[in-house]
């Protein structure tokens, strides 16, 4: 039992392989992608994409948003900005909360909801860098 | 006759063409190679993007409310047109084949009494407008003009521009002229029209590209879709006009080296022919002054 999975940026395809479960964040909770999952198309939002082999997770890529479709066999991801979780970095993730704190004050200000909302997304995106980055070093 | 001197400078001056132009031909072939790979390794995310965007709209179907990026203002009164060219020159025809297929489009739309704006890309296309109708260039506050390097960014900013330009109703009909890449010798002008979105030329490509993403079990799947259809639709279509302006730029970008690599190539070619040319007019005549030379000597002497 394995599906194909592809993660591809729009500059090149970063991934191509038979995994047996990945768990991707789709933006209204995660889903595992396996074989024989109903065919779907769902939008990510910011976060990790684990790749499993039995209980194990052999690689894991952190993903800034986009979209996937799933098919039987096969399930392609269409990643806007995806790393690998050691490329990451707590002052980025800092330096970005701050920013787009900001910029939720003036939108909120400014009454515009759907920017807010936007801007809700992104910051959730920024303190899972820093909550990831964070994580890691415990480990460590 | 030219004298033997100035046989002898124009050799050497044409010999000097030559040796640059042979150089700009290998750099082009370097860069192509790279500008080739980066235009095929975007294409997976092309189809991908172009399959969704297919079957989302397959279950939409026909409704009114859709997002203006797909569905247009519902007019066709203002057009902005988007020439893509390289931004150096010496690559052909490439510059000159896009701005006549722009000037033929422009004039037609202008012939059927519309209103067009032109957003050049690319710093050959910005020359070529500045000069014929300047006033019809829009987006100075925003660019230079620039094709610059292809990436990503720059598609994005380019994007927003329109997006921004859509929101506020400055245009009905957007359409991109850009040199499609068909390999290194043809590059061909094409009209690509980004809003409204023309899906029979997606789903035409979307047939095409078919080989370069896995088979579509069962052709087309009945897919669930999360979240609905038109919260979907509203977050891929920006992203899919950022996927056709990159890929445009991308072939853009790979069609102006190959069509420099082949004008300096002919051109190399013809220098040399021109060598060998003057290189016999210099050896014709430098006999025959010898020859007209003995002839002096030798009646001199008979005469003496």
């Amino acid at each position: 039992m394995s599906i194909r999975l592809e993660i591809i940026s729009p500059e090149a395809v970063i991934l191509s392989k038979q995994v047996e479960m990945a768990v991707l964040p789709a933006s209204e909770g995660d889903i595992a992608a396996m074989e024989g999952h109903a065919p779907m198309i769902f939008l990510l939002r910011g976060g990790i994409i684990s790749l499993y082999e039995g209980d194990k997770v052999t690689d894991s890529f952190f993903v800034e948003g986009g979209f996937a479709e799933m098919q039987e066999t096969q399930c392609t991801v269409l990643a806007n900005n995806i790393r690998k979780l050691s490329e990451l970095s707590a002052e980025e993730g800092y330096k970005r909360l701050t920013e787009l704190e900001q910029s939720f004050k003036e939108a909120a200000n400014g009454n515009d909801v759907e920017k807010q909302r936007d801007l809700v997304d992104e910051i959730q995106c920024a303190q899972l860098i820093i909550d990831v980055v964070d994580a890691s070093k415990h480990k460590v | 006759m030219a004298s033997l001197k100035e046989l002898r400078a124009r050799i050497n001056s044409v010999k000097s063409t030559k040796k640059i132009t042979s150089a700009m031909k290998m750099v082009a072939a370097a860069k192509l190679s790279r500008a080739e790979r980066r235009s095929k390794e975007a294409q997976p995310y092309a189809a991908a993007m172009q399959r969704v965007l297919v079957s989302l709209k397959r279950s939409l179907g026909e409704r009114p409310g859709l997002p203006p990026l797909l569905a247009g203002t519902g007019k066709q009164d203002v057009h902005l047109i988007i020439p893509m060219s390289s931004d150096r020159g010496l690559a052909g025809g490439f510059n000159g084949n896009i701005n006549r297929a722009t000037r033929n489009l422009v004039n037609r739309l202008l012939g059927e009494g519309k209103t067009v704006k032109i957003f050049p890309v690319g710093f050959k296309a910005l020359v070529y407008w500045r000069h014929e109708a300047p006033k019809l260039i829009v987006g100075s506050e925003i660019t230079d003009f620039r094709l610059g390097d292809v990436n990503i960014q720059s598609a994005d900013h380019i994007a927003s521009y329109i997006e921004s330009m859509l929101a506020n109703k400055q245009f009905d009909v957007c359409t991109v002229v850009y040199n499609h890449f068909k390999n290194v010798m043809t590059q061909v002008p094409t009209e690509l029209q980004l809003v409204p979105l023309n899906l029979a030329v997606t789903e035409e490509n979307d047939t095409k590209q078919k080989s370069f993403t896995a088979p579509v079990s069962g052709d087309q799947a009945d897919y669930i879709f999360e979240p609905e259809e038109d919260v979907l639709l509203q977050r891929l279509l920006p992203q899919n006009l950022r996927t056709q302006i990159f890929s445009a730029m991308l072939e853009t970008n790979a069609g102006e080296q190959g069509a420099r690599m082949t004008a300096m190539d002919s051109a190399t070619r013809n220098a040399g022919k021109a060598i060998d040319k003057l290189s016999l007019y210099y050896n014709r005549t430098r006999q025959a002054n010898i020859t007209n030379e003995l002839t002096e000597v030798i009646s001199g002497a008979n005469a003496a």
